[in-house]
């Protein structure tokens, strides 16, 4: 039994979507003891889900994608010589993944994500040791000087930020981590947690040391169980280790960290409505300032930082802040974690440095559309994020060139559609989306976005539809200037850019009727009866 | 006075009323004695609202109304800042009689693999409109935004369940599947 076969079948949401339990569980019961099963994370190429490995003299070879009713001719190719009609070759020459520079996602899919040995055995905590061999304000330069940048969306210098949670004067000081990842397309921050969720407890624990924080939050969006349970069970593996609790490390360093779920409620993934929802009250946006560097949670100075932000900081102190900001192009730098998905043939993570055009990533890596259309237009970074027509393509994935092209790269999720997609309906959902999400407290976003949808149907049912559209204009202009946060700030940039690259969607004729201008509101709680006694 | 003619009028069915009352009274005791076990377990953590709701939806499928002053006087919060938390979630919107809750990604991935196409199919099959919940049958169709599973859509969830590259057929499928555990 000692040539015991070691067998990879994924555990990641995404796999188990399309039947990796399954698979698994065909497996064990083929095998038994005879196989060395591991639940790993996924590697990143989706359409190859469920994509079971096996450890071979030439490495770790793949097959996929693998349907529970493959699992029984499966079972008999790895009883003999290995050949399958599923089998891919080693998976790591597969070109898809050979042509990635995979830094933050180096060891997701490949350990086993709950496995303390595997992560000492590919590097980890490596990082964590480094930094804690320098002064917390060598550790906030270095990463100043990694030109390392928040992967939640907005961007913003880490290494800056981390300095200022530094010099603030305070006794307590917060590490909080926003996990609550709410927009399509966008599912790396799940993958991160589900595949390598020590990471993140490094990265924390860095941030911890360089800001003087005692106490850490992590807040996981509520439609992510599996990253729930796996993040909560790496904490406690984490505290048993040592690496949590009174004395962190051995090093002395007090450091506390909290899962809590989310309910339902895309808005509190903006940093300042997660931090309300942590104090748990209404999770309505603060104005800012104060900004959460200086009063952020409990009022407290307060780092708030994306997953994979945090997940890369400890790669980074590994190798040196230097050595990161080698990657990338002008002031993008290190690696950017793309997330190809929609209407793509090869969807999935594709991390490198940045500068990568967005046709290399939709045509190279994502081999075009799933459907085998024409490729038409391509969502990025959320649905607060503009659409690009494919004659764009040719932009290159960098915060600054995005900008300057009307669109935002945000958090690197790239929503691919074909050309049976009607962008002015796109446009609609774009107000749908806010009109269903939007906190309520301000009055651009909250009424803007309502009024939004109407006039949307208005233009589409071509009733007024030059007098509308200047009416949608103005309207975008107010919700962009008059806004809060990003979400009624940002709406109009999916529209807009709709509007701007594919008008003949607006311009087309009428099809039905014109529906009755609404917007469906979903059931509230019922009013709380008010009885004299209980009135406070 | 009122209290007097209010007691005669019930006068006819006293025992009922009585009865009545002393299920509610009951209830609200079994419903203050679980909050008060559920902010028990919470009392330490930073603004322990969020997970304290959650747990006692977990609990009740709902977060009734009547709890509503419960919480409020054990964490020591105005009714008023339970009440604006509690209706501010999605997730702790009751849906009673539910067994089976499928909820269809609408978000921009899915709609770009056919995710109305299945919306519609999933009306259509299960005879109820988004956010509906029809308790004999107990089954409740929702919508969600995102499920983290952009690649594969169009996505569904039943049951906290997320499946991927969900066709008519598939949904059917599946939904036969649930609806036999």
């Amino acid at each position: 039994m000692t040539e015991r076969l070691t067998v990879y079948v994924p555990m990641d949401t995404a796999a188990r979507s399309v039947g990796a339990d399954e698979v698994a569980d065909g497996l064990g019961a083929a095998f038994g003891d005879q196989i060395h099963l591991v639940r790993n994370g996924s590697r990143g190429m989706l359409w190859l889900e469920p994509l079971v490995e096996v450890e071979a003299a030439e490495g770790r070879v793949g097959y996929g994608p693998v349907r529970p009713s493959d699992v029984p001719s499966l079972a008999d190719a790895l009883r003999g010589d290995g050949r399958h009609e599923l089998l891919l070759g080693p998976v790591e020459a597969l070109p898809w993944l050979s042509r990635q520079d995979r830094f933050t996602f180096s060891r997701v899919g490949v350990i086993d994500p709950l496995s303390v040995e595997d992560y000492l055995a590919h590097g980890g905590l490596a990082g964590l040791r480094r930094a804690l061999s320098q002064t917390p304000a060598e550790v906030t330069a270095e990463l100043t000087g990694s030109g390392l940048r928040g992967r939640g969306g907005a961007g913003f210098p880490t290494g800056l930020k981390w300095q200022t949670v530094r010099e603030a004067d305070s006794d307590v000081k917060y590490i909080c981590c926003n996990a609550d990842e709410g927009d399509s397309g966008a599912f790396a921050d799940r993958m991160l947690i589900e595949g390598d969720p020590f990471s993140l407890i490094e990265g924390m624990l860095i941030a911890a040391y360089a800001v003087g924080a005692g106490e850490g939050y992590v807040y996981i969006r509520s439609e992510y169980p599996a990253a729930v349970e796996v993040f909560r069970t790496a904490v406690r593996i984490a505290y048993g280790h040592g690496w949590l609790g009174a004395a962190a490390l051995g090093a002395g360093l007090p450091f506390d960290l909290h899962v809590r779920v989310g309910a339902g409620a895309y808005i509190c993934g903006e940093e300042t409505s997660m931090l309300e929802s942590l104090e748990g009250r209404r999770p309505v946006v603060r104005a800012k300032p104060p900004i959460p560097a200086l009063s952020g949670l409990f009022g407290r100075p307060t780092v708030v930082n994306n997953v994979l932000t945090l997940a890369t900081v400890p790669p980074i102190f590994a190798v040196g802040g230097e050595e990161y900001a080698r990657r990338g192009t002008g002031r993008s730098r290190g690696t950017q974690v793309v997330q190809l998905g929609g209407n793509v043939a090869n969807g999935g993570i594709v991390e490198t440095a940045f500068g990568m055009s967005l046709g290399e990533l939709v045509f190279g890596f994502g081999g075009g559309s799933a459907s085998g259309r024409p490729v038409r237009a391509a969502q990025v970074g959320g649905p607060l994020g503009a659409y690009l027509p494919v004659e764009q393509f040719d932009l290159a994935t960098d915060y600054e060139a995005f900008a300057e092209a009307g669109a935002m790269l945000g958090h690197g999720g790239v929503v691919v559609f074909d050309d049976s997609v009607d962008m002015a309906r796109q446009a609609r959902f774009a107000m749908e989306f806010c009109a269903e999400e939007s906190c309520g407290k301000c009055t651009p976003c909250r009424i803007g976005s309502v009024r939004g949808v109407e006039v949307l149907d208005h233009i589409i049912a071509d009733q007024d539809r030059a007098l509308n559209l200047v009416l949608l204009d103005d309207l975008c202009e107010l919700m962009t200037e008059g806004s809060l946060c990003a979400m009624g700030g940002l709406t109009p940039l999916p529209v807009r850019s709709a509007l701007r690259h594919f008008p003949a969607d607006f311009a087309r004729p009428a099809a039905t009727p014109p529906p009755p201008p609404k917007v469906r509101l979903t059931d509230r709680h019922p009013a709380p009866q008010h009885d004299e006694e209980a009135t406070r | 006075m009122m209290g007097r003619a209010a007691h005669q009028t019930f006068e006819g069915m006293p025992r009922m009323n009585e009865a009545a009352l002393a299920n509610e009274s009951v209830e609200l005791a079994e419903l203050t004695e679980l909050v008060r076990a559920i902010v028990d377990v919470h009392a330490a953590d930073g603004g322990p609202l969020l997970p304290v709701l959650r747990a006692l939806y977990g609990q009740l499928g709902e977060i009734p109304a009547t709890a509503i002053p419960l919480l409020a006087r054990e964490l020591n919060l105005s009714r008023a800042d339970v009440f604006g938390v509690v209706t501010f979630y999605r997730d702790l919107r009751g849906r009673p009689g539910a067994r089976l809750t499928v909820r269809v990604c609408r978000a921009e991935a899915c709609q770009a693999r056919g995710a109305d196409a299945l919306l519609g199919h999933a009306r259509q099959r299960l005879g109820l409109d988004v956010g509906d919940t029809d308790p004999d049958r107990g089954i409740g169709l929702d919508q969600v935004f995102c499920l983290g599973n952009c690649a594969l859509g169009p996505s569904i969830e039943i049951n906290g369940t997320v499946h991927g590259r969900v066709d008519a057929a598939r949904f059917d499928t599946l939904l036969a599947e649930a609806d036999h555990d």
